[in-house]
């Protein structure tokens, strides 16, 4: 196997300016010693040479994960929660800005989680939710003069009924067939974020969108309210956090509730659950609008914090790197879709100066994970065999 | 009338090359039911490796059309083994695994060639040589450049080859008999793995192909160029009937010319909405396409 990953750089070494080599070879080389270490490492651990790390770092994940199982979860929640809100307060600038980005992705790949790893609807348009959410806001805020508050819910509802009309003739099609239909919708709503100039001022983007308001009580003059605009990350992070918090307290509830199970029983085995009673069409529906609200919320959130949008913002790209992110935590895990976004936002933070390749080790990284371990880095514990056979 | 007849020859051009990409989709979906989301990314290297060559082989000082015929034969190998080499890298260890865990796969692919090629040929446009294909001639009011004719030449050439290949050779029997029933072709003594890596590189050297000429009309190429019309082709290849051979091609003539005819007379901003409107509208009202998708002798 390991010859064939020479054949796919050729490509990578020339380029046409007379066969110019040495600019182009330097990052040929990068990519090629990135292969190899990783090749090499899949044959140590087939053979086995690996298990004195392996092993440990394996019994470390089943305790981490035994320890999750059976430890309290308000204790977790708490200890998690206080960890949030204390991080602001010892961190920079631009740490904060980094854990808004975190933040925004979990509200965004935990909306994902519902349509793609509760559901099993393969959904690669997903940030037309997003954009339909950032949207919302910009144009209420700029038009209307609405506050942040106010439209966020306007936003959630736009986006589920954005969800309910790309849903509805999409559903009754067989899985891969709603896979690049929903990527053809994704791309129609990019287009007309483009191209609708009277309306959303094309690729100029909106400038000028409001930020989050807040009531303070102001002590100097009595007890007064005095309302402030949250524009610094400290203040945004809040906001984020709040809606975080929220998503994945609503995304727990769901997944445990019959709508939850209701929609993994879809996912392994669409006739098996109909015939157990299972409204599939109407759940599959809801499945796209719930996941579609959480795209929104996270929309209209970005669109304040950026106080600008553009359709640059809601390209493929950025579906995909979002659905990177639940199929390398695991689909249909809470805690795995945190994970995944942890390790694909904050890790190349940390390795700042190989920015340029940051989706090029997405797209290798969402192709190994499904080649080596395709359930994810924290599988979820309910995921039968049934959608995995064929 | 003299507007309609030019469209339509622009719309037959760019419905041929649409049609030699929705090929290699529907060829590959045909044998193994996987949407083959690198397949656009195989079209875009198809036309750097194609303008990599030209410019060396030209400066090299031989005749414009051996220089393109060389470097269209350099550049459907290349894609060939490119297609060979990701279909054993990240198709071949999931053959028995969900559908969803393989088109995640295939994406992952599709991302990482993609960011491969913007990595290493640049962010800007690479402009193709025009001293080639410059002029054509007028017939009344209509012009025809000669790089229409030589795009129109070629497909024609690779369409008529393709089919010759798959109905009438013995690795075309093969193919289609691989496509029918994986497990009886295998009883009879036909290698299903060497078949469908097979398919994938017949299907990446089309592409190939349809990149080098792309590169001509539009005059340049570009590292996210695989996208879009990859899935106009796709939609090409649904609208046909997935699986369908002479169905792709018609399919790929029909969204040619669909965007053309929408450029021209409605709205060239929105060209790109008909062909996934009717990507969808084909897939909701009759999800066979317009030649059936389960005829089994031209099913590869």
């Amino acid at each position: 196997m390991g010859w064939f990953f020479l054949i796919l750089w050729p490509l990578l070494g020339i380029r046409a300016d007379g066969l110019f080599f040495a600019q182009t070879f330097s990052i040929w080389i990068k990519v090629v010693a990135a292969c190899a270490i990783v090749l090499v490492l899949a044959q140590l651990h087939r053979a086995g040479r690996l298990e004195w790390v392996s092993r440990p770092v394996q019994a470390l994940g089943s305790k981490v994960q035994a320890a999750y199982a059976v430890s309290p979860k308000w204790l977790l929640a708490t200890i998690m929660l206080a960890l949030a809100v204390a991080y602001p307060f010892l961190t920079s600038r631009y740490g904060q800005d980094v854990a808004i980005n975190v933040l925004v992705y979990i509200c965004l790949g935990l909306g994902l989680n519902i349509v793609v790893g509760l559901c099993g609807l393969l959904d690669l348009g997903y940030i037309a939710f997003y954009g339909v959410g950032a949207y919302t806001y910009a144009l209420l805020s700029i038009h209307y003069d609405f506050s942040f508050w106010l439209s966020l819910p306007a936003a959630g509802v736009l986006a589920a009924a954005a969800g309910c009309i790309i849903g509805y003739p999409t559903l009754r099609m067989r899985g891969d067939y709603l896979a690049i239909v929903t990527l053809g919708f994704g791309e129609i709503v990019r287009l007309i974020l483009n191209n609708w100039m009277s309306l959303t001022n094309g690729p100029n983007g909106i400038l000028g969108i409001k930020a989050p308001g807040a009531w303070v009580p102001d002590f100097a003059r009595g007890l007064s309210l005095e309302h402030v605009w949250l524009t610094r990350p400290k203040e945004l992070y809040f906001v984020i956090l709040g809606l975080a918090v929220f998503t994945i307290l609503a995304v727990y509830r769901l997944n445990y509730s019959r709508i939850g199970r209701a929609w993994e029983a879809i996912r392994e085995d669409e006739t098996a659950a109909e015939l157990m009673g299972v409204n599939t069409f109407l759940l599959k529906l809801l499945s796209y609008a719930m996941g579609a609200v959480f795209g929104g919320l996270a929309g209209a959130f970005f669109a304040a914090k950026m106080r600008f949008v553009s359709p640059e913002s809601f390209t493929f790209l950025e579906s995909a790197m979002v659905l990177a992110m639940v199929v390398l935590g695991g689909l249909g895990s809470i805690p795995g879709v945190i994970l995944g976004v942890l390790a694909l936002i904050a890790l190349p933070e940390v390795f700042r100066e190989f920015e340029m390749y940051r989706m090029l080790v997405f797209g290798g990284a969402m192709t190994l994970m499904m080649v080596v371990k395709p359930r994810g880095l924290w599988p979820a514990k309910r995921f039968g065999k049934r959608s995995e056979e064929e | 009338m003299d507007y309609f007849l030019q469209q339509l020859i622009n719309g037959v051009t760019l419905g041929g090359i649409y049609a030699l990409i929705a090929l290699g989709y529907t060829m590959v979906y045909g044998i193994i039911q996987l949407i083959n989301f690198a397949h656009g990314e195989f079209f875009a290297a198809g036309g750097y490796i194609g303008v990599i060559f030209i410019t060396w082989l030209s400066a090299q000082g031989l005749h414009p059309y051996v220089c393109l015929g060389l470097s269209l034969l350099l550049s459907m190998l290349y894609c060939a083994l490119l297609a060979m080499a990701v279909e054993k890298v990240a198709y071949k260890p999931l053959r028995y695994a969900s559908r969803l865990s393989v088109l995640l796969s295939a994406l992952g692919m599709s991302i990482f060639l993609q960011n491969g090629l913007m990595l290493t040929q640049g962010v800007y446009d690479k402009p193709y040589p025009t001293d080639l294909t410059q002029g054509g001639f007028a017939m009344g009011g209509v012009v025809v450049s000669y790089m229409q004719i030589i795009i129109l030449v070629l497909t024609t050439v690779l369409l008529i080859g393709l089919n010759a290949m798959v109905f009438k050779t013995r690795i075309g029997k093969a193919m289609r008999a691989t496509a029918q029933d994986k497990v009886m072709s295998g009883l009879v003594g036909i290698n299903s793995s060497t078949v469908i890596s097979f398919t994938f590189a017949i299907g990446a050297a089309l592409a190939a192909a349809a990149g080098i000429m792309v590169g001509f009309y539009y005059g340049s190429v570009n590292y996210t160029m695989g996208f879009v019309p990859g899935i106009k082709a796709f939609a090409a290849a649904v609208l046909g009937g997935i699986g369908n051979i002479t169905g792709a091609m018609v399919g790929g003539l029909i969204i040619g010319m669909v965007e053309i005819f929408a450029a021209g007379y409605l709205s060239s901003e929105y060209k790109d909405v008909f062909a996934f409107i009717i990507l969808i509208a084909v897939l909701y009202f009759m999800p066979t396409g317009i030649m059936g998708e389960n005829v089994d002798d031209t099913r590869v």
